[in-house]
């Protein structure tokens, strides 16, 4: 490839070199427009990304059942293994399973960005605006 | 096809031993699905040894890609977890590559689709957690438990908040599998019951060649949903990697 070529092949001479910096600047001038033009395509993509149906809604059932149902499945897990090993037996499924079917609906909630995250009160929080997660 | 009359879709997620192998009554065999999963290393391994081994200034289409896979992940963790989130770059980027290339080698006809399997998506997701709990009680002790306490909730339901935070958190590696694993088996299921119709149909002479052209269709369009479904979920997977990965570093905010 001809572009691969070191700088001592093409400019050993002073107008070569000048070439080679010009050349350098030009494309770092280039660089830098290409990514303010992507900068201000990214939202556009973005909401069409959210706006389209098809995939991305079933993409979305995927989740969020996903997210229900492991919630249960925890809750109805640990309720059966406290209840082995305490013997205490169908009040720690009954209690895990209910507990499991709220933590369904919040991991739910908050997978569709309803709700805060972990380790955040509703109200509290220096810059509650200022969230770098991003929610999807 | 072994059985002409019937077309089994499952029969392609059997696991068959390749060489039989057993230590102590542990059965370690080498199956189809660990040969997969070897292939998958070694095609990854491979594609980026291959194009990242001329550095070029300007890329070649090869490098081009390998350098636009290294900065989506690295945007992705940055976005999520900020800079210090960048030393967990290694994990992230490989769990990425190998969901990658496990799901598009699957597309392969009579190839192993190794995501598939609940056991090696399960695996994928317990080496994450793991790591969130183990770092995050490194890196913050006890005070990684406050992740479990949200700010402003009453003391009386305060023990309840707890426990449907705790199950929440322990439902996570649960879901990231799952949801791996569902829509990698849902998706080639569907595609193997609508080639099936075509094999079935075309059967019935002439009306039935003719009825099929329509399930065929519907398999090379659910063969281009596939391809996506596979970009996606590698992408959701290491998505979701970043948002756990930034609770271990910063519990609590």
């Amino acid at each position: 490839m001809a572009t691969s070529k070191g700088p001592d092949e093409t400019g050993k001479s002073g107008p070569g070199r000048q070439g080679e910096d010009h050349r350098d600047d030009d494309l770092e001038r280039r660089r830098r427009n290409l990514e303010a033009s992507l900068a201000t395509r990214r939202p556009d993509r973005q909401e069409r990304k959210e706006g389209a149906g098809g995939a991305t809604g079933y993409g979305q059932a995927m989740k969020l059942s996903s997210e229900f149902i492991a919630g249960v499945a925890v809750g109805a897990g640990l309720g059966w293994g406290i209840d082995r090993l305490a013997g205490t037996s169908p009040w720690g499924l009954i209690v895990f399973l209910l507990l499991g079917f709220v933590a369904g609906v919040l991991n739910v909630l908050r997978s569709v960005g309803k709700i805060a995250e972990f380790g955040q009160g509703s109200n509290q929080g220096p810059n509650p605006g200022s969230n770098p997660r991003r929610k999807d | 096809m072994a059985t002409p009359d019937k077309v089994d879709p499952i029969h392609q997620f059997h696991i068959n031993k390749i060489v039989d192998f057993n230590v102590g009554g542990l059965d370690l065999s080498f199956t189809n699905a660990s040969l997969f999963m070897v292939v998958t290393v070694l095609v990854a391994g491979a594609f980026l040894y291959a194009a990242t081994s001329s550095r070029a200034l300007i890329p070649s289409r090869l490098q081009s890609i390998a350098e636009m896979s290294y900065e989506f992940v690295a945007n992705m963790l940055r976005d999520a977890a900020g800079k210090q989130g960048m030393q967990f770059f290694p994990l992230v980027f490989s769990l990425f590559m190998f969901v990658l290339v496990a799901n598009l080698l699957g597309m392969f006809p009579y190839f192993f689709t190794v995501t598939s399997h609940i056991i090696v998506t399960f695996f994928l997701a317990m080496v994450v957690i793991l790591t969130v709990v183990v770092y995050g009680l490194y890196k913050h002790g006890l005070h990684f438990f406050n992740l479990f306490v949200p700010s402003g909730v009453p003391g009386v339901l305060l023990p309840l908040v707890v426990a449907i935070e705790v199950i929440s958190f322990l439902s996570r590696p649960i879901s990231l599998s799952v949801r791996l694993f569902a829509n990698m088996l849902a998706g080639h299921i569907t595609l193997k019951v609508f080639a099936g119709f075509v094999v079935s149909l075309s059967a019935f002479g002439t009306v039935g060649i003719a009825g099929a052209i329509l399930p065929l269709g519907m398999a090379v369009a659910l063969t281009g949903l596939e391809f996506l479904v596979a970009f996606l979920q590698a992408y959701v997977f290491a998505v979701l990697t970043c948002m756990y990965l930034n609770d271990a570093l910063h519990p609590g905010h």
